[in-house]
């Protein structure tokens, strides 16, 4: 009976497949309202904007005016102006406040002091008088001033990539958790793993010179973190499919034992002496894109590389396949041919190998710390689950992980810019999870399991 | 006062699910002490009626009247209470508990340290009034197949009902089995108690029903008394053409052996098995229900460890570790539970169907998606699977759907050996004449087929030779199936 898809079906799909991107939407429009600040032409804000926009254009040879009248916000303009100027390395010739007959006299003489003015740096009123024009070798076109306008703290272009750089990692271990959680499975030793890895990593390092360690060291370094978590990962899935032990017992022991070896190899300590280059792993990459220059954090870029393979993975490859099936039922998997502890094995090795690449990140980010990434697991399974990933298994979607991620970091970020306290974050945040999951077991219901 | 007013009547019953019109007014109406069939090939929207029924599904629209009383069944307690019992096609056993906790959960005494004993008595009558022997503190999940549908039937028994729903029970049933069930029904009906039975043996059909009742594509088609109807008649309202030969057998040329198995062995489930198949041969495995039929070819294939036996193919000895192992030989197994064991019930059915077939499809890995598509609608014409796309879940399949991607993912394989257990098991018969025509074909191409079915006629009317196992043991050989007899082979089978 092929009979053709009625209205609501359609939309209840779409709902189904991009509910989750429309919550995403939904909390970054909200917060972007919430955090909404009042640029004016005038105060500190805009008194550093407009230094920076004539550093930008001058150059530090420029000889600059700072002009402005005697209302409220423009003593700081003149301030803060003043000392971002400064700062840039350029030269203030005269800061004017006052009159406009004031203003004139004080540049004419600014003017035959310093043989000329490059720039003025003005509030909004001040640029719009009429006098500029009148003076030898001034006018009104080099007044540079900011209109006033809105703009939403939580949507700078610095506040996003923020947000972005704090996600990646998390992300990046819910790829392997996200896999795991299919299978009908579970991993809670990701956050030990994370510290294993990061200090295996900088005791590597720290025997190949510490500080003064070269490039080879330093892959040698994080190959070993890389292949001590995902060691472990092997361990537990040896455990869940030769043994039979469920995984939320095995991965428990294992996140004890990972923690215990991680401390032990440090003895306790902390290692910081990296060499600058293993610090730039989780730098920026400068990037040009349409004529606007920013760093993308590296660790953001490797997200979105690793969510596009895996993605390719789980939807167009047979292993993705199989990895469904072994979670949706294992038995018949088993009778068709699907190696169920083979692919097992393999996807726990894969969230080990994947922990000690944010353990890697990281370290390199921080330090080589056995105290990195408690509890770490717990919001990794949250992401996954928030993502809608089922944990029944047998159903969920990569990018959905990466979206849920991407849900809880803007909620963190948006609460701590609307600056709420831990306390009140860590109840919405729970509350975030349970609805979550209570859209999804209604969802299941409605599909008639 | 007598109440003059059928027992049950429902009216105008509607139903849809996402892109599936299953019922579109819908009516039906069975008096007291009445055995009414109901009939309709696979999708026609059977089981969505009696979920209705069973408070299990609300109608979209429709009324259920009760001896003239309307009634609202909004949860299957609901339906409970209003004297409606019903046995669904897919069991809704609880696998850790034994049989007895089974029948009567949600029903036990209340109160903190209940006395038992009594339920499980209870329980062992039952059984013994439908004359089978199951243990019964094993956990549900160790019976088999017939052995689970015997315990919902029980279960269905053990409640006091004025109405008595049956979906498919017989369809994991032998005949003797089967014939008990008959005996208690009949029992029931002297009481006045109503029973709607749905079945696709049309065998038992004429020997229960006193009406017929055909749906087709979710809508009425008519009824009848049974008396009045003939089997070509009731076939034609149900898939909307007749069907000339039921067993359209066409006799393969027949070669060397293929499949070899020399002395197999398990526990007590199989003991010291050995037979052979030929190329083009169809070999009917029978038996009791726990006579060891499916122990046997889980052995062959590899889903189980073997105590001892060889086995060899064309010729050549297996090593037969792992299923895996047996489809790369070119061995398949159609398993006789396909909600637990043939389908991934929460993935699509393209998903399920490429399963054991994605190497077919695939490039260093990548599935083509494209020809798994394509491969799969060939299936989907030639098995007429009702399916409103591709991506839909297999859960929300008919049964007879969900059986026909099974044997459609396995038929993928071109295997050299196929074994089926219970192939036709819940598909209507105009399907069932497209599977018969399908073995014919794989035959004439010198595949060998191991057919085990409860359903005689089938066995007899398809297999060219016939085994007969009793207790894990083979019992007998039938060679000459021209001239078998069901009851031939039920001497044989009893042992
Ligand atoms: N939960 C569901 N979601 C979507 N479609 C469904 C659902 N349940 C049933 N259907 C569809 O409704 C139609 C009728 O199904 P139903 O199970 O009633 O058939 P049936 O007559 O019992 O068939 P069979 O003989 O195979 O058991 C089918 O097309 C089926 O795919
Ligand atoms: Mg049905």
């Amino acid at each position: 009976m092929t009979s053709p898809k009625p209205k609501s079906h359609v939309w209840t799909t779409l709902l189904n497949e991009y509910g989750m991107v429309l919550v995403l939407l939904f909390l970054v429009i909200t917060f972007s309202a919430m955090t909404l600040q009042q640029m004016d032409s005038t105060g500190a804000e805009a008194g550093r904007e407009v230094a920076r926009l004539i550093a930008d254009q001058h150059g530090t040879s420029a000889v600059v005016a700072v002009v402005t009248a005697t209302k409220g916000g423009d003593e700081e303009f003149a301030v803060a102006a003043n000392s971002a100027l400064q700062e840039a390395g350029v030269t203030v010739a005269v800061t004017i406040s006052g009159s406009p007959p004031q203003v004139k006299q004080a540049l004419e003489a600014a003017v035959v002091k310093h043989g000329r003015i490059d720039a003025i740096a003005a509030t909004g009123d001040s640029a719009g008088l009429t006098l500029f024009d009148r003076i030898e070798g001034v006018g009104s076109e080099k007044c540079v001033s900011v209109e006033p306008s809105k703009w939403p703290k939580f949507a700078k272009a610095e506040n996003i990539l923020n947000v972005a750089n704090q996600t990646a990692v998390y992300a990046i271990v819910a790829i392997g958790m996200t896999l795991v959680i299919i299978t009908a499975g579970i991993d809670l030793s990701v956050g030990s793993l994370i510290a294993l890895s990061a200090v295996t990593t900088a005791a590597v390092i720290q025997m190949n010179g510490g500080g003064d360690a070269g490039t080879g060291a330093i892959v040698v370094s994080c190959i070993a973190g890389l292949l001590a978590a995902a060691a472990a990962g092997f361990f537990s899935g040896t455990m869940i499919t030769a043994f039979r032990v469920p995984p939320f017992i095995v991965t428990l022991s294992v996140m004890l034992m990972a923690r215990g070896l991680a401390r032990r190899i440090t003895d306790e300590e902390s290692i910081s002496d990296l060499p600058q280059k293993f610090r730039s792993i989780a730098g920026s990459t400068e990037l040009n894109l349409l004529g606007y220059e920013f760093g993308l954090p590296n660790p953001v870029i490797l997200m979105i590389v690793l969510y596009a393979i895996a993605h390719l993975i789980m939807t167009k490859t047979i292993f993705g396949r199989y990895v469904y099936a072994v979670g949706g039922n294992a038995e018949a998997a088993r009778l068709s041919g699907v190696g169920v502890k083979k692919i097992t094995l393999i996807v726990y090795t894969l969230c080990g190998a994947l922990a000690g690449l944010g353990g890697i990140l990281q370290a390199s980010k921080l330090s080589g710390d056995p105290k990195l990434g408690v509890m770490f697991e717990l919001d990794v399974i949250a992401a996954v689950v928030v993502g809608g990933t089922s944990l029944m298994g047998g159903q969920g979607r990569i990018f959905g992980t990466l979206i849920g991620a991407l849900i809880i970091a803007v909620i963190k970020n948006g609460m701590n810019l609307m600056k709420i306290g831990s306390s009140d974050q860590q109840i919405v945040l729970g509350a975030v999870i349970l609805i979550a999951v209570l859209i999804d077991t209604l969802k299941r219901r409605g599909e008639g399991a | 006062m007598v109440n003059t007013s059928p027992l049950l009547q429902m009216q105008g019953i509607e139903k849809s699910f996402p892109g599936v019109r299953a019922l579109s007014g819908v009516d039906l109406t069975l008096q007291r002490g009445e055995v009414l069939a109901l009939m309709g090939e696979n999708g026609a929207g059977k089981s969505t009626l009696i979920k209705t029924l069973g408070g299990a599904h609300q109608p979209d629209a429709g009324t259920i009247t009760i001896e003239g009383k309307l009634v609202s069944l909004s949860s299957p307690t609901a339906a409970i209470v209003a004297g409606i019992g019903v046995i669904y096609q897919e069991f809704n056993l609880i696998p850790e508990l034994n049989t007895w906790e089974n029948i009567f959960l949600g029903r036990e005494k209340s109160g903190f340290f209940v006395d038992r004993s009594h339920e499980r008595t209870r329980a062992a009558e039952l059984f013994k009034q439908l004359g089978v022997d199951i243990p019964l503190d094993v956990p549900c999940r160790r019976l088999s197949v017939a052995q689970q549908q015997l315990v919902e039937i029980a279960k269905a028994l053990s409640q006091d009902v004025r109405i008595l729903v049956m979906d498919e029970p017989s369809a994991a049933l032998t005949p003797q089995e089967v014939e008990k069930l008959f005996t208690i029904i009949r029992d029931l009906q002297t009481r006045g108690i109503g029973i709607i039975y749905i079945s696709h043996r049309l065998d038992e059909i004429f020997n229960i029903a006193d009406t017929i009742t055909v749906l087709r594509d979710g809508q009425y088609v008519g009824d009848a008394p049974a008396k009045e109807m003939t089997r070509e008649k009731m076939i034609e309202m149900m898939v909307g053409r007749s069907i000339e030969n039921e067993f359209p057998k066409q006799a393969a040329e027949i070669g060397e052996p293929r499949l070899v198995v020399d002395g197999l062995c398990r526990g007590t489930a199989v003991r010291n098995v050995s037979f052979n198949v030929r190329r083009g041969e169809v070999l009917g495995i029978t038996g009791l229900v726990g006579a060891g039929r499916t122990e046997l070819v889980r052995l062959i294939f590899g889903a189980d460890r073997r105590d001892a036996g060889e086995i060899s193919l064309d010729g050549e000895s297996l090593k037969i570790r792992s299923p895996q192992d047996a489809i790369h030989a070119g061995i398949c197994l159609l398993t006789e539970d396909r909600k637990s064991q043939g389908l991934v019930l929460c993935r699509s059915v393209r998903e399920n169907f490429g399963l054991p077939n994605l190497k077919q499809f695939s490039w260093f890995g990548a599935i083509g998606q494209k020809r798994e598509r394509d491969a799969f609608g060939q299936y989907v014409d030639s098995l007429s699977i009702r399916i409103p796309h591709q991506e839909q879940l297999a859960r929300n399949l008919s049964g007879g759907n969900q059986q026909k991607v099974v044997l459609a993912k396995w038929l993928q394989q071109n295997a050299k050996t196929l074994i089926f257990d219970e192939p036709t098991r819940g598909i209507d018969v105009g399907t069932k004449h497209e599977i018969y025509q399908l073995m014919n074909r794989l035959a004439a191409d010198g595949t060998s087929i191991i057919m085990i079915s409860s359903e005689l006629p089938e066995v007899l009317g398809m297999s060219d030779r016939i085994l007969v196992m009793h207790e894990g043991q083979l019992k007998g050989e039938i060679t000459d199936v021209k001239s078998a007899t069901q009851e031939h082979i039920m001497e044989t089978a009893i042992g």
